[in-house]
């Protein structure tokens, strides 16, 4: 996700003779292509055979997540039929659709919106 | 059936002939040849069907890739499942050593089975939720049962992989 521009708080001059207060610094992320071009999600859907606990799993190797965010996803494609498991460009997100497949997930490429 | 961790292995004693049977159909169990809803499942498309492009490229690159490694894996397991067979001794309880090395290969096998199983018999929710439906009656009846008893054994081996760093109790 792409967080929005960080705002910096006022920095106070620390010179000689009556304090003065700067104007506020604006300073903005760069971001690089990849994180500003977020056209693809990586979305999965549910299937009454695999295991909650596979599912879990899953979540964790192919992505990284921590449990609880892992098993949050999870039982988000449980209860709501699908789940959003990553954004970003085609190529990434084909390959962790690849992986998922490998899982046997019922797993897909969609544009973001 | 017993089922334990035995430091770098999954021990599964005690196996009556019949379970050691459903074991042994793994393999068979797990092809999805000649049922195309079971093929579809297995490779399923990775897009919508308008995404074109990525779907050709899917067919031609990734799904044979898929296929290889479902294949890796069923025959892992059908290596391992050969302690339980050839023996004169059917009628007495086998045990089945699982290395831990194989422990995702049998989770793939395992998976693939139950995936193929319950396309080829087009299970309902509420079939799939009955555990405790009798597995004689029907070969439908028999399959469900197959079904939840692979269920069974990939929830002993994903707890075991989770805590495959702790030392086992002997």
């Amino acid at each position: 996700m792409v967080e929005s521009a960080a705002v910096t708080a006022f920095s106070v001059a620390k010179n000689v003779g009556p304090p003065t207060v700067d104007e506020p610094t604006i300073e903005k992320e760069t971001r690089s292509k990849e994180d500003v071009d977020l056209p693809w999600q990586v979305v999965v859907h549910n299937d009454p055979v695999n295991l909650m606990s596979y599912v879990t799993m899953v979540f964790q190797r192919v992505f990284g997540y921590p449990r609880e965010k892992a098993e949050r996803h999870m039982l988000e494609v449980h209860h709501k039929g699908r789940s959003i498991l990553w954004s970003g460009m085609r190529e990434r997100a084909e390959l962790y659709v690849q992986q998922l497949h490998g899982y046997l997930l019922l797993a897909s490429l969609e544009k973001a919106l | 059936m017993e089922i334990c961790r035995r430091k770098d292995e999954i021990e599964v004693s005690e196996l009556d002939p019949f379970l050691a049977e459903l074991l042994r159909q793994i393999p068979t169990s797990s092809n999805p040849e000649g049922v195309p809803a079971a093929e579809q499942r297995l490779f399923s498309p990775p897009a919508d069907p308008n995404e074109a492009e990525i779907c050709a490229e899917w067919k031609l690159y990734v799904k044979p890739e898929l296929r290889r490694l479902f294949q890796t894996a069923t025959e892992t397991v059908a290596a391992d499942l050969e302690q339980l067979s050839g023996n004169e001794k059917t009628f007495t309880n086998r045990t089945l050593r699982i290395p831990s090395k194989h422990a995702e290969a049998w989770l793939s096998a395992l998976n693939q089975a139950r995936l193929v199983i319950v396309a080829k018999y087009n299970f309902t929710d509420g079939e799939l939720c009955d555990h405790y439906r009798s597995p004689i009656g029907s070969r439908r009846d028999l399959s469900l049962f197959q079904v939840n008893f692979y269920g069974f054994l990939q929830e002993f081996i994903l707890r075991e992989l989770d805590g495959w760093q702790t030392p086992p109790d002997n």
